[in-house]
Protein backbone atom coordinates (compact mmCIF):
# COMPACT_ATOMS: atom_id res chain seq x y z
CA UNK A 1 0.00 0.00 0.00
CA UNK A 2 1.93 3.09 -1.17
CA UNK A 3 2.14 5.96 1.27
CA UNK A 4 -0.97 5.85 3.37
CA UNK A 5 -1.28 8.98 5.51
CA UNK A 6 0.24 8.06 8.85
CA UNK A 7 -1.15 8.71 12.29
CA UNK A 8 -4.62 9.69 11.30
CA UNK A 9 -6.89 10.92 14.10
CA UNK A 10 -10.56 9.98 14.17
CA UNK A 11 -13.24 11.38 16.43
CA UNK A 12 -16.69 9.93 17.01
CA UNK A 13 -19.73 11.27 18.80
CA UNK A 14 -22.11 8.37 19.41
CA UNK A 15 -24.49 8.36 22.36
CA UNK A 16 -23.47 5.61 24.80
CA UNK A 17 -27.09 4.78 25.59
CA UNK A 18 -30.45 5.03 23.80
CA UNK A 19 -33.97 3.74 24.07
CA UNK A 20 -35.06 1.14 21.55
CA UNK A 21 -36.31 2.80 18.38
CA UNK A 22 -34.75 6.16 19.20
CA UNK A 23 -33.22 7.96 16.22
CA UNK A 24 -29.70 8.96 17.27
CA UNK A 25 -27.34 11.34 15.54
CA UNK A 26 -23.80 10.16 14.89
CA UNK A 27 -21.03 12.64 14.16
CA UNK A 28 -17.62 11.74 12.84
CA UNK A 29 -14.40 13.56 12.05
CA UNK A 30 -11.15 12.31 10.59
CA UNK A 31 -7.88 14.17 10.03
CA UNK A 32 -6.96 13.95 6.35
CA UNK A 33 -5.69 16.63 3.93
CA UNK A 34 -7.98 15.44 1.12
CA UNK A 35 -5.61 16.50 -1.65
CA UNK A 36 -8.02 17.24 -4.48
CA UNK A 37 -5.38 17.04 -7.22
CA UNK A 38 -6.01 20.70 -8.02
CA UNK A 39 -3.65 22.29 -5.48
CA UNK A 40 0.05 23.03 -5.79
CA UNK A 41 2.86 22.75 -3.30
CA UNK A 42 5.23 25.59 -2.41
CA UNK A 43 7.47 24.63 -5.35
CA UNK A 44 4.55 25.09 -7.74
CA UNK A 45 4.18 21.40 -8.43
CA UNK A 46 0.64 19.96 -8.52
CA UNK A 47 -0.02 17.72 -5.53
CA UNK A 48 -1.56 14.49 -6.85
CA UNK A 49 -5.07 13.55 -5.74
CA UNK A 50 -5.09 11.66 -2.44
CA UNK A 51 -8.42 11.61 -0.70
CA UNK A 52 -10.61 9.47 1.46
CA UNK A 53 -13.04 8.20 -1.12
CA UNK A 54 -15.37 6.01 0.96
CA UNK A 55 -16.87 6.10 4.45
CA UNK A 56 -18.84 3.04 5.57
CA UNK A 57 -20.57 2.31 8.86
CA UNK A 58 -21.92 -0.99 10.16
CA UNK A 59 -24.06 -1.60 13.24
CA UNK A 60 -23.47 -5.06 14.69
CA UNK A 61 -22.14 -6.00 11.27
CA UNK A 62 -25.13 -4.64 9.35
CA UNK A 63 -24.35 -1.78 6.90
CA UNK A 64 -26.21 1.35 7.98
CA UNK A 65 -24.49 4.19 6.11
CA UNK A 66 -22.18 4.70 3.17
CA UNK A 67 -20.75 7.86 1.66
CA UNK A 68 -18.68 8.19 -1.50
CA UNK A 69 -16.47 11.27 -1.19
CA UNK A 70 -15.23 13.30 -4.17
CA UNK A 71 -12.32 15.81 -4.14
CA UNK A 72 -14.85 18.57 -3.41
CA UNK A 73 -15.16 17.34 0.18
CA UNK A 74 -13.16 19.57 2.54
CA UNK A 75 -10.06 18.39 4.37
CA UNK A 76 -10.62 16.74 7.76
CA UNK A 77 -14.00 15.38 6.63
CA UNK A 78 -16.86 15.95 9.04
CA UNK A 79 -19.76 13.56 8.38
CA UNK A 80 -22.95 13.35 10.45
CA UNK A 81 -25.97 11.12 9.90
CA UNK A 82 -28.80 9.40 11.78
CA UNK A 83 -29.39 5.79 12.82
CA UNK A 84 -32.29 4.02 14.54
CA UNK A 85 -30.89 2.56 17.78
CA UNK A 86 -32.52 -0.85 17.95
CA UNK A 87 -29.94 -3.12 19.61
CA UNK A 88 -27.04 -2.98 22.04
CA UNK A 89 -23.77 -3.42 20.25
CA UNK A 90 -21.03 -1.89 18.18
CA UNK A 91 -20.79 0.68 15.45
CA UNK A 92 -17.81 0.09 13.16
CA UNK A 93 -16.53 2.99 11.08
CA UNK A 94 -14.20 2.56 8.10
CA UNK A 95 -12.68 5.34 6.04
CA UNK A 96 -10.86 4.15 2.89
CA UNK A 97 -8.45 6.31 0.91
CA UNK A 98 -7.23 6.33 -2.68
CA UNK A 99 -4.29 4.11 -1.72
CA UNK A 100 -6.63 1.46 -0.36
CA UNK A 101 -5.63 2.21 3.24
CA UNK A 102 -8.51 1.71 5.66
CA UNK A 103 -8.77 3.78 8.84
CA UNK A 104 -11.06 2.32 11.47
CA UNK A 105 -12.79 3.30 14.66
CA UNK A 106 -15.50 1.84 16.85
CA UNK A 107 -18.15 2.89 19.36
CA UNK A 108 -20.41 0.96 21.72
CA UNK A 109 -24.04 1.62 22.46
CA UNK A 110 -26.39 0.18 25.06
CA UNK A 111 -29.99 0.11 23.92
CA UNK A 112 -32.77 -0.56 26.43
CA UNK B 1 -61.61 42.87 17.14
CA UNK B 2 -60.31 39.40 18.12
CA UNK B 3 -58.29 39.31 14.92
CA UNK B 4 -56.66 42.64 15.73
CA UNK B 5 -55.72 41.43 19.22
CA UNK B 6 -54.43 38.19 17.68
CA UNK B 7 -52.19 40.12 15.31
CA UNK B 8 -50.98 42.42 18.07
CA UNK B 9 -50.09 39.48 20.34
CA UNK B 10 -48.29 37.67 17.53
CA UNK B 11 -46.40 40.81 16.60
CA UNK B 12 -45.33 41.35 20.20
CA UNK B 13 -44.27 37.70 20.44
CA UNK B 14 -42.21 37.98 17.26
CA UNK B 15 -40.57 41.20 18.42
CA UNK B 16 -39.97 39.61 21.81
CA UNK B 17 -38.44 36.48 20.29
CA UNK B 18 -36.20 38.51 18.01
CA UNK B 19 -35.13 40.59 21.00
CA UNK B 20 -34.30 37.45 22.98
CA UNK B 21 -32.41 35.93 20.05
CA UNK B 22 -30.52 39.18 19.51
CA UNK B 23 -29.71 39.50 23.18
CA UNK B 24 -28.59 35.84 23.25
CA UNK B 25 -26.30 36.58 20.34
CA UNK B 26 -25.39 39.89 21.96
CA UNK B 27 -24.47 38.31 25.27
CA UNK B 28 -22.53 35.58 23.43
CA UNK B 29 -20.53 38.15 21.49
CA UNK B 30 -20.04 40.16 24.68
CA UNK B 31 -18.09 37.23 26.11
CA UNK B 32 -15.55 37.74 23.32
CA UNK B 33 -15.24 41.50 23.83
CA UNK B 34 -13.35 43.42 26.49
CA UNK B 35 -13.79 47.17 26.34
CA UNK B 36 -12.80 48.11 22.80
CA UNK B 37 -10.99 44.82 22.24
CA UNK B 38 -12.84 42.41 19.97
CA UNK B 39 -11.83 38.84 19.40
CA UNK B 40 -11.81 37.52 15.83
CA UNK B 41 -14.83 35.48 16.96
CA UNK B 42 -16.96 38.61 16.74
CA UNK B 43 -16.06 39.08 13.06
CA UNK B 44 -16.73 35.48 12.06
CA UNK B 45 -19.96 34.31 10.43
CA UNK B 46 -22.56 32.47 12.57
CA UNK B 47 -21.68 29.16 10.85
CA UNK B 48 -18.00 29.58 11.67
CA UNK B 49 -18.78 30.53 15.27
CA UNK B 50 -21.02 27.48 15.57
CA UNK B 51 -18.13 25.32 14.40
CA UNK B 52 -15.93 26.75 17.15
CA UNK B 53 -18.56 26.56 19.88
CA UNK B 54 -19.09 22.81 19.54
CA UNK B 55 -15.98 20.87 20.60
CA UNK B 56 -17.04 18.04 18.35
CA UNK B 57 -17.66 20.13 15.23
CA UNK B 58 -14.41 21.99 15.81
CA UNK B 59 -11.77 20.35 13.59
CA UNK B 60 -9.07 21.84 15.86
CA UNK B 61 -9.90 19.08 18.31
CA UNK B 62 -8.29 16.54 15.99
CA UNK B 63 -5.01 18.24 16.96
CA UNK B 64 -6.08 18.38 20.62
CA UNK B 65 -6.57 14.60 20.55
CA UNK B 66 -3.09 14.22 19.15
CA UNK B 67 -1.69 16.66 21.72
CA UNK B 68 -3.22 14.63 24.52
CA UNK B 69 -1.58 11.49 23.17
CA UNK B 70 1.78 13.23 22.81
CA UNK B 71 1.55 14.62 26.36
CA UNK B 72 1.52 11.04 27.60
CA UNK B 73 4.12 9.68 25.18
CA UNK B 74 7.64 9.04 26.48
CA UNK B 75 10.47 10.56 24.48
CA UNK B 76 14.23 10.75 24.74
CA UNK B 77 16.89 8.71 26.51
CA UNK B 78 15.23 9.02 29.94
CA UNK B 79 11.92 7.80 28.53
CA UNK B 80 10.00 10.67 30.11
CA UNK B 81 6.72 12.08 28.88
CA UNK B 82 5.33 15.52 29.69
CA UNK B 83 3.05 13.77 32.15
CA UNK B 84 6.04 12.30 34.05
CA UNK B 85 6.93 15.74 35.46
CA UNK B 86 3.77 17.74 34.86
CA UNK B 87 1.07 15.22 35.67
CA UNK B 88 -2.35 16.04 34.31
CA UNK B 89 -2.21 18.96 31.88
CA UNK B 90 -5.58 20.25 33.04
CA UNK B 91 -4.01 21.01 36.41
CA UNK B 92 -0.40 21.85 35.69
CA UNK B 93 -0.98 23.85 32.50
CA UNK B 94 -4.01 25.79 33.71
CA UNK B 95 -3.37 29.48 33.07
CA UNK B 96 0.03 28.87 31.51
CA UNK B 97 -0.97 29.48 27.89
CA UNK B 98 -2.68 32.75 28.84
CA UNK B 99 0.65 34.25 29.94
CA UNK B 100 2.73 33.47 26.89
CA UNK B 101 4.99 34.78 25.36
CA UNK B 102 7.08 35.25 28.53
CA UNK B 103 10.57 36.43 29.34
CA UNK B 104 12.78 33.44 30.12
CA UNK B 105 15.79 34.35 32.27
CA UNK B 106 17.88 31.35 31.17
CA UNK B 107 17.32 32.19 27.51
CA UNK B 108 17.69 35.92 28.14
CA UNK B 109 14.77 36.70 25.84
CA UNK B 110 11.05 36.41 25.41
CA UNK B 111 9.94 32.99 24.18
CA UNK B 112 6.62 31.57 23.00
CA UNK B 113 4.88 28.31 23.90
CA UNK B 114 6.33 26.46 20.92
CA UNK B 115 9.84 27.38 22.01
CA UNK B 116 9.07 26.42 25.60
CA UNK B 117 7.82 23.01 24.50
CA UNK B 118 10.95 22.40 22.47
CA UNK B 119 13.20 23.64 25.28
CA UNK B 120 11.58 21.17 27.64
CA UNK B 121 12.10 18.42 25.09
CA UNK B 122 15.73 19.18 24.40
CA UNK B 123 16.95 20.19 27.86
CA UNK B 124 14.84 18.02 30.14
CA UNK B 125 13.82 15.04 28.07
CA UNK B 126 16.82 14.63 25.81
CA UNK B 127 14.43 14.48 22.91
CA UNK B 128 14.62 16.12 19.49
CA UNK B 129 12.65 19.34 19.09
CA UNK B 130 9.44 19.23 17.05
CA UNK B 131 9.93 21.09 13.74
CA UNK B 132 8.17 24.44 13.38
CA UNK B 133 4.60 24.13 12.13
CA UNK B 134 4.75 20.35 12.33
CA UNK B 135 1.58 18.49 13.21
CA UNK B 136 3.08 17.44 16.54
CA UNK B 137 4.22 20.91 17.58
CA UNK B 138 0.82 22.35 16.64
CA UNK B 139 -0.91 19.59 18.57
CA UNK B 140 1.15 20.15 21.71
CA UNK B 141 0.87 23.94 21.55
CA UNK B 142 -2.88 23.76 21.10
CA UNK B 143 -3.24 21.19 23.88
CA UNK B 144 -1.29 23.33 26.33
CA UNK B 145 -3.19 26.48 25.40
CA UNK B 146 -6.51 24.67 25.61
CA UNK B 147 -5.93 24.35 29.36
CA UNK B 148 -6.27 28.14 29.54
CA UNK B 149 -9.39 28.29 27.39
CA UNK B 150 -11.86 30.83 28.71
CA UNK B 151 -9.25 32.50 30.92
CA UNK B 152 -8.23 36.07 30.14
CA UNK B 153 -5.05 36.69 28.15
CA UNK B 154 -2.57 37.91 30.79
CA UNK B 155 0.81 38.72 29.26
CA UNK B 156 3.50 40.68 31.10
CA UNK B 157 4.87 43.62 29.17
CA UNK B 158 6.91 45.27 31.92
CA UNK B 159 10.22 44.38 33.55
CA UNK B 160 12.66 42.39 31.41
CA UNK B 161 9.90 41.71 28.84
CA UNK B 162 9.49 45.40 28.09
CA UNK B 163 12.34 45.82 25.62
CA UNK B 164 11.00 42.86 23.58
CA UNK B 165 7.46 44.22 23.75
CA UNK B 166 8.77 47.53 22.38
CA UNK B 167 10.45 45.65 19.52
CA UNK B 168 7.15 43.95 18.81
CA UNK B 169 5.38 47.30 18.79
CA UNK B 170 8.00 48.69 16.42
CA UNK B 171 7.44 45.79 13.99
CA UNK B 172 3.67 46.27 14.23
CA UNK B 173 3.89 49.97 13.43
CA UNK B 174 6.48 49.69 10.64
CA UNK B 175 5.40 49.75 7.00
CA UNK B 176 6.80 46.89 4.99
CA UNK B 177 6.57 45.11 1.69
CA UNK B 178 5.85 46.30 -1.82
CA UNK B 179 2.45 47.44 -0.60
CA UNK B 180 4.26 49.39 2.09
CA UNK B 181 1.71 48.71 4.79
CA UNK B 182 1.98 48.12 8.52
CA UNK B 183 -0.13 45.87 10.76
CA UNK B 184 -1.33 49.00 12.51
CA UNK B 185 -2.82 50.50 9.35
CA UNK B 186 -5.27 47.66 8.76
CA UNK B 187 -5.89 46.37 12.23
CA UNK B 188 -5.97 49.59 14.24
CA UNK B 189 -6.73 52.42 11.84
CA UNK B 190 -9.04 50.44 9.59
CA UNK B 191 -10.57 47.68 11.65
CA UNK B 192 -14.29 47.34 10.94
CA UNK B 193 -13.74 48.76 7.45
CA UNK B 194 -14.01 46.57 4.37
CA UNK B 195 -11.13 45.12 2.40
CA UNK B 196 -12.91 43.78 -0.69
CA UNK B 197 -15.79 41.84 0.86
CA UNK B 198 -13.95 41.17 4.12
CA UNK B 199 -14.45 43.19 7.27
CA UNK B 200 -11.01 43.89 8.73
CA UNK B 201 -10.68 42.56 12.25
CA UNK B 202 -8.44 43.88 15.00
CA UNK B 203 -6.01 41.05 14.27
CA UNK B 204 -6.30 39.57 17.75
CA UNK B 205 -4.47 36.30 18.40
CA UNK B 206 -6.28 34.96 21.46
CA UNK B 207 -7.48 31.93 19.47
CA UNK B 208 -4.20 30.60 18.15
CA UNK B 209 -3.30 27.94 17.19
CA UNK B 210 -6.40 28.35 15.05
CA UNK B 211 -8.24 26.15 12.56
CA UNK B 212 -8.48 28.41 9.54
CA UNK B 213 -11.06 27.29 6.99
CA UNK B 214 -8.79 28.59 4.26
CA UNK B 215 -5.85 26.50 5.50
CA UNK B 216 -8.12 23.51 6.15
CA UNK B 217 -5.74 22.90 9.01
CA UNK B 218 -4.78 24.10 12.45
CA UNK B 219 -2.03 26.70 12.15
CA UNK B 220 0.16 28.79 14.40
CA UNK B 221 0.22 32.53 14.96
CA UNK B 222 3.57 32.70 13.18
CA UNK B 223 2.06 31.05 10.13
CA UNK B 224 -0.49 33.83 10.18
CA UNK B 225 2.19 36.52 10.57
CA UNK B 226 4.07 35.04 7.61
CA UNK B 227 0.86 35.05 5.58
CA UNK B 228 0.11 38.67 6.44
CA UNK B 229 3.66 39.65 5.50
CA UNK B 230 3.35 37.81 2.17
CA UNK B 231 0.11 39.60 1.42
CA UNK B 232 1.73 43.02 1.62
CA UNK B 233 4.45 41.53 -0.59
CA UNK B 234 7.03 41.52 2.14
CA UNK B 235 9.49 38.69 2.55
CA UNK B 236 8.15 36.54 5.40
CA UNK B 237 10.57 35.87 8.24
CA UNK B 238 11.52 32.30 9.15
CA UNK B 239 9.51 30.55 11.85
CA UNK B 240 11.00 31.21 15.25
CA UNK B 241 12.42 34.62 14.33
CA UNK B 242 12.76 36.77 17.41
CA UNK B 243 10.86 39.50 15.54
CA UNK B 244 7.80 37.23 15.37
CA UNK B 245 8.05 36.20 19.00
CA UNK B 246 8.31 39.86 20.04
CA UNK B 247 5.42 40.67 17.73
CA UNK B 248 3.40 37.88 19.31
CA UNK B 249 3.95 39.45 22.74
CA UNK B 250 2.90 42.86 21.49
CA UNK B 251 -0.21 41.63 19.66
CA UNK B 252 -1.18 39.47 22.64
CA UNK B 253 -1.00 42.58 24.82
CA UNK B 254 -3.43 44.33 22.46
CA UNK B 255 -5.89 41.62 23.41
CA UNK B 256 -5.13 41.61 27.13
CA UNK B 257 -8.20 40.31 28.93
CA UNK B 258 -9.81 38.64 25.92
CA UNK B 259 -10.64 34.99 26.60
CA UNK B 260 -8.20 32.38 25.30
CA UNK B 261 -10.18 30.59 22.58
CA UNK B 262 -7.69 27.97 21.42
CA UNK B 263 -8.48 26.15 19.20
CA UNK B 264 -10.46 28.91 17.50
CA UNK B 265 -12.13 28.49 14.11
CA UNK B 266 -11.69 31.36 11.69
CA UNK B 267 -12.00 31.93 7.97
CA UNK C 1 -13.59 71.72 -30.14
CA UNK C 2 -11.90 69.07 -28.03
CA UNK C 3 -14.05 66.98 -25.70
CA UNK C 4 -12.75 64.48 -23.19
CA UNK C 5 -14.14 61.00 -23.30
CA UNK C 6 -13.03 57.89 -21.47
CA UNK C 7 -11.13 56.93 -24.62
CA UNK C 8 -9.14 60.10 -24.54
CA UNK C 9 -9.77 63.46 -26.17
CA UNK C 10 -12.28 63.12 -29.02
CA UNK C 11 -11.56 65.26 -31.99
CA UNK C 12 -14.39 63.73 -33.94
CA UNK C 13 -17.66 62.59 -32.47
CA UNK C 14 -17.73 59.98 -35.25
CA UNK C 15 -14.61 58.33 -33.84
CA UNK C 16 -16.22 58.32 -30.46
CA UNK C 17 -19.34 56.64 -31.79
CA UNK C 18 -17.24 54.04 -33.64
CA UNK C 19 -15.26 53.39 -30.47
CA UNK C 20 -18.46 53.02 -28.49
CA UNK C 21 -19.94 50.71 -31.12
CA UNK C 22 -16.73 48.68 -31.14
CA UNK C 23 -16.75 48.22 -27.41
CA UNK C 24 -20.43 47.37 -27.63
CA UNK C 25 -19.62 44.63 -30.13
CA UNK C 26 -16.91 43.30 -27.87
CA UNK C 27 -19.31 43.37 -24.96
CA UNK C 28 -21.91 41.52 -27.01
CA UNK C 29 -19.33 38.90 -27.96
CA UNK C 30 -18.35 38.56 -24.32
CA UNK C 31 -21.98 38.04 -23.34
CA UNK C 32 -22.33 35.42 -26.07
CA UNK C 33 -19.23 33.64 -24.81
CA UNK C 34 -19.97 33.62 -21.08
CA UNK C 35 -23.23 31.71 -21.09
CA UNK C 36 -21.56 28.96 -23.12
CA UNK C 37 -18.92 28.50 -20.44
CA UNK C 38 -21.59 28.51 -17.77
CA UNK C 39 -23.74 26.11 -19.79
CA UNK C 40 -20.82 23.69 -20.09
CA UNK C 41 -20.64 23.47 -16.29
CA UNK C 42 -24.40 22.94 -15.99
CA UNK C 43 -24.16 20.25 -18.65
CA UNK C 44 -21.36 18.54 -16.68
CA UNK C 45 -23.51 18.60 -13.56
CA UNK C 46 -26.53 17.19 -15.34
CA UNK C 47 -24.39 14.50 -16.96
CA UNK C 48 -22.89 13.46 -13.62
CA UNK C 49 -26.26 13.47 -11.85
CA UNK C 50 -27.80 11.37 -14.64
CA UNK C 51 -24.87 8.94 -14.52
CA UNK C 52 -25.50 8.30 -10.82
CA UNK C 53 -29.31 8.41 -10.94
CA UNK C 54 -30.80 8.18 -14.44
CA UNK C 55 -34.13 9.94 -14.90
CA UNK C 56 -35.70 13.34 -14.54
CA UNK C 57 -36.05 14.49 -10.94
CA UNK C 58 -39.02 16.55 -9.76
CA UNK C 59 -38.43 19.57 -7.55
CA UNK C 60 -39.42 18.94 -3.94
CA UNK C 61 -38.85 16.89 -0.79
CA UNK C 62 -35.16 17.82 -0.69
CA UNK C 63 -33.79 20.69 1.41
CA UNK C 64 -30.25 22.03 1.23
CA UNK C 65 -29.14 23.97 4.31
CA UNK C 66 -26.09 26.10 3.64
CA UNK C 67 -24.84 29.61 4.35
CA UNK C 68 -25.93 32.20 1.75
CA UNK C 69 -22.39 33.53 1.80
CA UNK C 70 -19.60 31.09 2.62
CA UNK C 71 -17.07 32.41 5.12
CA UNK C 72 -14.44 30.61 3.04
CA UNK C 73 -14.88 28.49 -0.07
CA UNK C 74 -12.58 25.80 1.28
CA UNK C 75 -14.90 24.67 4.04
CA UNK C 76 -18.65 25.21 3.51
CA UNK C 77 -21.00 23.39 5.92
CA UNK C 78 -23.92 21.67 4.16
CA UNK C 79 -26.94 19.76 5.45
CA UNK C 80 -29.13 17.84 3.01
CA UNK C 81 -32.42 16.55 4.36
CA UNK C 82 -35.15 14.69 2.51
CA UNK C 83 -38.77 14.54 3.60
CA UNK C 84 -39.43 10.81 4.03
CA UNK C 85 -40.85 8.52 6.75
CA UNK C 86 -37.87 6.17 6.22
CA UNK C 87 -40.03 3.06 6.63
CA UNK C 88 -39.56 -0.20 4.74
CA UNK C 89 -42.38 0.89 2.42
CA UNK C 90 -41.11 4.39 1.81
CA UNK C 91 -37.51 5.49 2.31
CA UNK C 92 -34.65 7.38 0.70
CA UNK C 93 -32.12 5.10 -1.00
CA UNK C 94 -29.60 7.52 -2.37
CA UNK C 95 -28.75 11.19 -2.11
CA UNK C 96 -26.23 12.77 -4.47
CA UNK C 97 -24.84 16.28 -4.73
CA UNK C 98 -23.08 18.18 -7.54
CA UNK C 99 -21.72 21.72 -7.94
CA UNK C 100 -21.60 23.68 -11.19
CA UNK C 101 -18.57 25.89 -10.63
CA UNK C 102 -15.96 23.38 -9.45
CA UNK C 103 -13.31 21.69 -11.60
CA UNK C 104 -15.30 18.45 -11.21
CA UNK C 105 -19.09 18.36 -10.88
CA UNK C 106 -19.52 15.49 -8.40
CA UNK C 107 -19.43 16.24 -4.68
CA UNK C 108 -20.84 13.27 -2.75
CA UNK C 109 -23.03 10.16 -2.87
CA UNK C 110 -24.89 8.85 0.18
CA UNK C 111 -26.54 5.44 0.53
CA UNK C 112 -29.30 5.22 3.09
CA UNK C 113 -31.96 2.77 4.29
CA UNK C 114 -34.78 2.56 6.84
CA UNK C 115 -32.02 1.89 9.41
CA UNK C 116 -31.25 5.62 9.32
CA UNK C 117 -34.63 6.73 10.65
CA UNK C 118 -34.08 10.19 9.21
CA UNK C 119 -32.79 11.16 5.78
CA UNK C 120 -30.41 13.91 6.83
CA UNK C 121 -26.67 14.24 6.26
CA UNK C 122 -24.16 16.91 7.34
CA UNK C 123 -20.82 17.43 5.68
CA UNK C 124 -18.39 20.15 4.54
CA UNK C 125 -17.52 20.95 0.95
CA UNK C 126 -15.15 23.02 -1.18
CA UNK C 127 -16.55 25.58 -3.56
CA UNK C 128 -14.18 27.19 -6.05
CA UNK C 129 -16.43 30.21 -6.62
CA UNK C 130 -20.01 31.41 -6.24
CA UNK C 131 -21.96 28.52 -7.70
CA UNK C 132 -25.08 26.42 -7.58
CA UNK C 133 -25.14 23.13 -5.71
CA UNK C 134 -27.78 20.57 -6.66
CA UNK C 135 -28.96 17.58 -4.66
CA UNK C 136 -30.98 14.67 -6.05
CA UNK C 137 -32.64 12.00 -3.89
CA UNK C 138 -33.83 8.59 -5.10
CA UNK C 139 -36.71 7.04 -3.18
CA UNK C 140 -37.39 3.35 -2.67
CA UNK C 141 -40.17 3.57 -5.27
CA UNK C 142 -37.62 4.79 -7.81
CA UNK C 143 -38.89 8.39 -7.92
CA UNK C 144 -36.31 11.19 -8.06
CA UNK C 145 -36.54 14.52 -6.25
CA UNK C 146 -34.26 17.55 -6.39
CA UNK C 147 -33.36 20.95 -4.95
CA UNK C 148 -30.70 23.52 -5.79
CA UNK C 149 -29.13 26.43 -4.04
CA UNK C 150 -26.66 29.16 -4.95
CA UNK C 151 -23.90 29.73 -2.42
CA UNK C 152 -21.88 32.92 -2.69
CA UNK C 153 -18.13 32.59 -2.30
CA UNK C 154 -16.15 35.79 -1.95
CA UNK C 155 -12.48 36.53 -2.35
CA UNK C 156 -10.99 37.15 1.06
CA UNK C 157 -9.82 40.66 1.75
CA UNK C 158 -6.19 39.89 2.13
CA UNK C 159 -6.12 36.11 2.60
CA UNK C 160 -2.76 35.16 3.95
Amino acid sequence: MPNPIQNVETRLRVPSTATKGEIIEIKTLISHPMYSGFTKDSAGKTIPRDIINTFAVTYNGRPVFKMTLQPAISANPFIAFSVVADQTGTFDFTWTDDNGAAYKDQAQITVS
Amino acid sequence: MKLAIGFAVTALLVVGLIAVARSDEGSNLAKHTVGNEKSGYVYASPDTRAMQDDDFSNPGFLWIERGKTLWNTPYGAAGKSCATCHGAAATSMKGVGAKYPVFDAAQGKVIDIEQRINLERTTRMGAAPFPWESRDLLAMTAYVKLQSRGMPVAVTTSGPAKVFWLEGKRFYDTRRGQLDMSCEQCHVQNNNNKLRSNTLSQGQINGFPTYRLKWQSLGSVQRRFRGCNKKVRAEPLPYGSQEYVDLELYVASLGQGLPVETPAVRQ
Amino acid sequence: MMTETEFGPALYTRRKSIAVAGSGLLAALAVLMLPDAALAKTADVNKWLAQQLPGTPSPGKVTIDAPDIAENGNTVPITISVDSPMTEQNYVKTIIMAADGNPLPGVAIFELSPANGKASVDFRIRLAQTEKVTAVAQMSDGSLWTASRVIKVTIGGCGG
